[in-house]
């Protein structure tokens, strides 16, 4: 079983470790087995991406660590709870984000965010919305309506929900998929600076390299529903003999070779 | 991070939220909020001036001239108590919001505690407007019957209630091809609720069917109450028997359903 180390950063007081623990998970979609028995942990504190092609079996993972899908076989403990069982004691505290789960596009985006901030329990609702409308940069869009943004914009709008009850645990979907190049960065900037300021967990489904070199500890590659590889960003760049981490994905998406030393 | 509540089986607060999301939807809009008095008013009118034609030409409606316009906007209370509940649904459908929703502490039961609410708001947005328009054209004025009328009003609300929760499991399970049930399913009752009519006008077999459904001992008691000035308990408790029963059953049905959209993953990609 993996055990990712942490990262140098200071983790959540408080916070279980591991953070994450899955356990011989599997979910089949009748004779498709879209996760097939995968173990992991996950420490409090590090960032960690699940690579993989399309069908690899990341977003079904994902689905799983939310409660929102339910696994086949196997078990899935976040921040201490049994997601199949008691996933509303561990809810609170974490929050996600994907550019194909909409908010509600006739609302302005400050209701979104009130009725997320009530969702979420909080106490002080106008002073967790002024906080992560600076955070995000949004304050000029509060009273748009949602689908009026643009791709960038909306992307803001949803890390401002998923920052909202300042999470141990933050889960991303392809957090700067089809955005341009600056507000990419950007984005990357501000989940760089959450993470620093909060000291926060956070795992992230990418098909950007550079993006994950930049941001992450850790790295999990998914292909046909298994771990088929992980490390450090530099671990798998030096064991493939690689250049980049591109390269590393795309000889284990191509199944091209192997890695030179293991 | 503070939080007002955390780890509760169930939150008001929650509930809120969902009430206020589909506030501001309507809000937003005032299309929508026109829409939802436009049947029920046009309704009124047309059933209005058939009720005066018949007054002279029915000894029947002439006995209690108001029975076919209490009729209409009584229906008209189980017909918006149903939209309001699953439309409230299909706009978190649309909206493709669901997976946000239950990444949140959210439960089915808040979720449905809110579709309840917007249902009433709904309701009361819809036919109240009707119900005074109805006083002003016809003098005919519903809130005349009293205390039966909340008694009948409540009923229809929660069968609405039963349809509308049935419904929206049925799209949850079955997709978007489900949606026109919100708007269909309700009608089956129609014919065999004895809404213009007694259930006695049916052929035996059919009144035995008719008597397992809530609406028909509402208006079978409205028209006691017009007609004869007296409550039926014995309707009114039948009603409320019946209720309970579908109510009960629409509330397993979701949660049961909202289980298999977990097993099956259909929370996560849901919407147009």
């Amino acid at each position: 079983m993996l055990a990712i180390m942490h990262s140098n950063l200071v983790p959540v007081q408080g916070l279980p470790s591991p953070v994450i623990k899955v356990t011989a998970l599997t979910k089949t979609f009748g004779d498709v087995r879209a996760v097939d028995a995968i173990d992991f942990t996950i420490q409090a504190g590090t960032t960690v991406a699940l690579l993989g092609g399309n069908g690899a079996g990341k977003s079904t993972t994902i689905s799983m660590l939310l409660g929102l899908l339910l696994p086949s076989s196997g078990s899935v403990n976040v921040l201490g709870h049994d997601m199949i069982r008691h996933r509303h004691r561990a809810l609170p505290r974490m929050n996600f984000s994907s550019p194909y789960v909409d908010l509600p596009h006739r609302l302005t985006v400050r209701e979104n965010l009130s009725v997320y901030a009530h969702l979420y329990g909080l106490r002080d609702v106008a002073g967790r919305i002024e906080a992560v409308t600076t955070e995000m940069d949004i304050g000029d869009l509060m009273h748009r309506h949602t689908g009026k943004l643009s791709a960038g914009q909306k992307t803001r709008v949803a890390l401002a929900k998923a920052l909202l009850n300042e999470p141990d645990l933050l889960l991303l979907d392809e957090p700067t998929a089809s955005l341009d190049p600056d507000t990419g960065d950007w984005v990357r900037s501000a989940l760089a600076n959450f993470r620093r300021r909060t000291g926060a967990t956070i795992l992230l489904a990418s098909h950007n390299m550079a993006e994950v070199e930049r941001l992450c500890d850790f790295v999990m590659i998914m292909r046909a529903g298994r771990i088929h590889d992980q490390g450090s960003p530099a671990e798998l760049v030096g064991r493939y003999g690689r250049a980049t981490l591109e390269e590393v994905f795309l000889d284990i998406a191509r199944a091209r070779s192997s890695p030179s030393k293991s | 991070m503070q939080y007002a509540s955390v780890n509760h089986d169930f939150s008001g607060r929650r509930v809120l939220a969902i009430v206020l999301r589909h506030l501001y939807l309507l809000r937003g809009s005032w299309i929508r909020i026109a829409e939802m008095a436009y049947w029920p008013t046009i309704n009124v009118i047309m059933w209005g001036y058939l009720s005066v034609f018949l007054r002279t030409n029915s000894t029947w409606v002439a006995r209690a001239a108001g029975v076919l316009l209490g009729a209409v906007l009584l229906w008209d209370v189980l017909f918006r108590a149903n939209l309001g509940m699953s439309l409230s649904f299909l706009e978190e459908m649309w909206s493709r919001n669901l997976a946000n929703l239950f990444v949140t502490p959210l439960r089915p039961i808040e979720l449905m505690a809110g579709l309840t609410v917007m249902s009433l708001i709904r309701t009361i947005i819809g036919v109240l407007p009707a119900m005074l328009l109805a006083i002003v054209l016809y003098q005919f004025n519903i809130f005349e019957l009293g205390l039966p009328l909340i008694a009948f009003f409540i009923n229809l609300l929660v069968t609405g209630w039963a349809v509308g929760l049935g419904v929206s499991a049925l799209v949850l399970r079955f997709g978007m091809g489900a949606e026109s049930l919100a708007w269909v399913l309700i009608f089956a009752l129609a014919p065999i609720s004895g809404i213009y009519y007694p259930i006695a006008v049916m052929p035996e077999w059919l009144q035995v069917v008719a008597w397992l459904l809530p609406p028909a001992h509402v208006f079978e008691g409205m028209r006691a109450v017009m007609f004869d000035h007296v409550f039926p308990l014995g309707h009114f408790a039948a009603a409320v028997g019946l209720n309970l029963l579908y109510f009960s059953a629409a509330a397993v049905l979701f949660h049961r359903v909202f289980y298999i959209a977990r097993q099956r993953g259909l929370l996560m990609n849901l919407g147009e």
